[in-house]
């Protein structure tokens, strides 16, 4: 069966969207030439009346989008940098998210927001290595953040087909994940359904973008020590998917959670929150996350010592199994 | 737009403000406005240059806006007062009145911000082989947001069928224009490559006329148009202001600011009974907005969210 990237999936999702719909264009900095790679042959096959390059001018562009929303388009947003949303988080929040209630449900804003290599992308320090997808789950723009390449397939086009606003997070440790699949099988994948990534019974271990990938390696190792670890994918950050999760957490009755946020009031202290309010736990839940308040250092191995990684988790999956 | 047609959208715009005035004192409408009187010749010139498929964006001090572009002035007094027999179903209030079907997107609360979704707006028209044009209402404050300078690029780097329309009154809230812009106003647009024009603001024909000649040059595929309409906001930035009495403006200034009456002038150019005529009839037609937005019902509060999402899993 053929490979296909995490990116790879992207742009054909981007394509087969532009094939379908022609009110679909796409818009960002540098696409016609694809620095990202995201947009790679898409100006060839469709022209640069639906991949337009823009200029640096992230706030009118995003509210351009919105006005072309409001048209009745279906823009796409590149951002190359995850930072930029912080730049047109008022364009975002404040505009798009809010038009459909300020006008008594007039108006529809289907604009999706794609950052293309979102956390850290290895040596671009502080400025460059974000990743705020908790700030849009906060405000309630339904945001998704894939893990794996047929997920950021059929999550981008639900994206694209959503009839609101969507941020898209793409992990830039994701990006070059491969998996084996069938090409007719590619399908749209709805947005606020989770997924469970490995079935286990001792511990649920939410996961969340390129996280998923090692929970998923932590719990192979962790079966040779006898830890049934179930990976929980929620892949859409809002919309949560709570009967998923609340039937993993059944199950294992514990609960840990990777995520690549800061600590305070991120998606793991939510999920945490949801376990507090709805969930019985035979031990108290463990989160990994970034520190509070982290900037990332520019060094390799202080960029590294941020991040959530794989014996923070195996630590946290002990914790919470400590008395078992 | 014959003679009359202009000073009826003057003088609505003028009573109906001074009508909203009376219900923020007396409580029926909450949170205030930011009154368009002194304002009115901008709206109803510019609107009155416009045809039903060209769309507006429109700003916090939006009413002229919209009454000038056609709305139900029962469904706006019943927004303002939060009914949910309002322009927006009582979601959005007077800084966001929103009408789709008569093309007006939204007033927007944020300065500046309605420049670029105008533009996008109109950009989109084009792309779809409609020959609608755009207008974006904007103050001179909003000429030191970046986004619109940004605004301002795009829509002449793609030729997109927009009009800018800047309506200096002379303050950004208190902020008075000599402090707030170097430069010119008009030379900012110009610096863009865009034909900017100073029009008078308090004359609702030329301003029709500075506009009609802006619509053919957007439609004739000539890209955006800006002008700068001088006028001067006759009663406060926001009715807040009538209880705070902020000492920004003097007593004289204010009267010589006062003394060019887009209502008067334009009621000057129409017989005495005509004009006795128009004002009547709007006096029903507010009488009828009064009774029915009072009389509409109150949103339930279980609702609160309605709208929230066109779709939500």
């Amino acid at each position: 069966m053929p490979k296909l990237s995490y990116l790879k999936a992207m742009n054909r999702a981007l394509a087969d969207s532009l094939d379908r719909d022609q009110s679909v264009f796409l818009l960002g900095e540098d696409i016609r030439v694809a620095a990202s790679n995201l947009t790679a042959g898409l100006l060839t096959r469709f022209g640069p009346d639906r991949v337009l390059d823009t200029p640096l001018s992230e706030q009118a562009f995003t509210n351009f989008a919105t006005g072309a929303a409001l048209a009745g388009m279906r823009p796409v947003i590149e951002f190359q940098i995850p930072s930029l949303l912080f730049l047109v988080f008022e364009q975002i929040a404040n505009q798009a998210h809010k038009f459909s209630l300020m006008t008594g449900g007039q108006c529809r804003v289907p604009v999706t927001y794609v950052v293309t290599g979102s956390g850290s992308r290895t040596g671009w320090a502080g400025q460059h290595s974000d990743h705020p997808y908790t700030l849009l789950a906060h405000v309630g723009v339904k945001t998704v953040v894939p893990a794996a390449p047929t997920d950021a397939y059929g999550l981008l086009v639900s994206a694209i087909r959503d009839d609101d606003p969507v941020v898209f997070f793409a992990p830039s440790a994701a990006l070059g994940v491969r998996e084996d699949v069938d090409f007719t099988t590619l399908a749209p994948v709805p947005v606020g359904v989770g997924r469970v990534a490995r079935s286990g019974d001792d511990v649920t271990v939410v996961a969340i973008g390129h996280l998923v990938h090692d929970a998923l390696s932590v719990a192979d190792e962790l079966a040779g020590h006898g830890i049934s670890v179930e990976v929980f994918d929620p892949r859409t950050v809002y919309p949560l998917d709570l009967d998923g999760l609340a039937a993993s957490v059944a199950k294992t009755r514990r609960l840990v959670v990777i995520d690549d946020s800061n600590r305070t009031s991120g998606f793991a202290a939510e999920i945490l929150a949801v376990a507090a309010e709805r969930f019985t736990l035979d031990a108290p839940p463990r989160r990994v996350t970034r520190p509070d308040g982290a900037v990332l250092p520019f060094a390799l191995a202080l960029d590294r010592a941020i991040q959530p990684d794989r014996d923070q988790l195996v630590a946290a999956i002990n914790a919470v199994l400590e008395d078992r | 737009m014959s003679t009359a047609d202009l000073y009826r959208t003057v003088r609505l715009i003028r009573r109906f403000e001074e009508r909203a005035i009376e219900f923020v004192r007396s409580g029926e409408i909450v949170g205030g406005i930011h009154p368009y009187v002194g304002q009115e010749a901008i709206a109803a010139g510019v609107c009155a240059a416009l045809t039903p498929d060209d769309v507006i964006t429109s700003t916090h001090r939006g009413h002229g806006h919209v009454l000038a572009r056609g709305v139900d002035p029962r469904q706006l007094l019943a927004e303002l007062m939060g009914r949910e027999s309002g322009l927006n179903k009582g979601r959005g209030g007077s800084m966001h009145a929103a009408d789709f079907s008569l093309g007006i997107l939204g007033a927007n609360a944020i300065v500046g911000a309605a420049a670029s979704i105008a533009t996008g707006a109109a950009w989109a028209h084009r792309r779809q082989g409609r020959d609608t044009v755009a207008v974006t209402f904007f103050g001179d404050g909003a000429m030191n947001e970046g986004m619109l300078l940004e605004a301002l690029n795009l829509a002449a780097l793609w030729r997109v069928p927009v009009i800018f329309v800047c309506e200096n009154n002379g303050y950004a809230t208190t902020m008075p224009v000599e402090s707030a812009v170097a430069g010119s106003i008009t030379g900012r647009a110009e610096a863009f490559g865009i034909p900017a024009y100073i029009v008078d603001g308090q004359d609702p024909e030329t301003v029709l006329e500075a506009t009609t000649a802006a619509v053919e040059r957007a439609r004739a595929g000539e890209g955006p148009t800006f002008m700068e309409c001088m006028t001067y906001r006759f009663d406060a930035h926001h009715t807040f202001e009538h209880r705070a009495r902020l000492d920004y403006r003097s007593a004289d200034q204010v009267a010589f600011g006062r003394s060019r009456d887009p209502v008067v002038i334009q009621g000057a150019r129409l017989p005495d009974d005509e004009r006795a005529a128009v004002d009547a009839e709007i006096e029903a037609v507010l009488d009828a907005a009064a009774g029915f937005a009072l009389g509409s019902a109150h949103p339930d509060p279980a609702e609160a969210l309605k709208y929230l999402y066109a779709v939500m899993p």
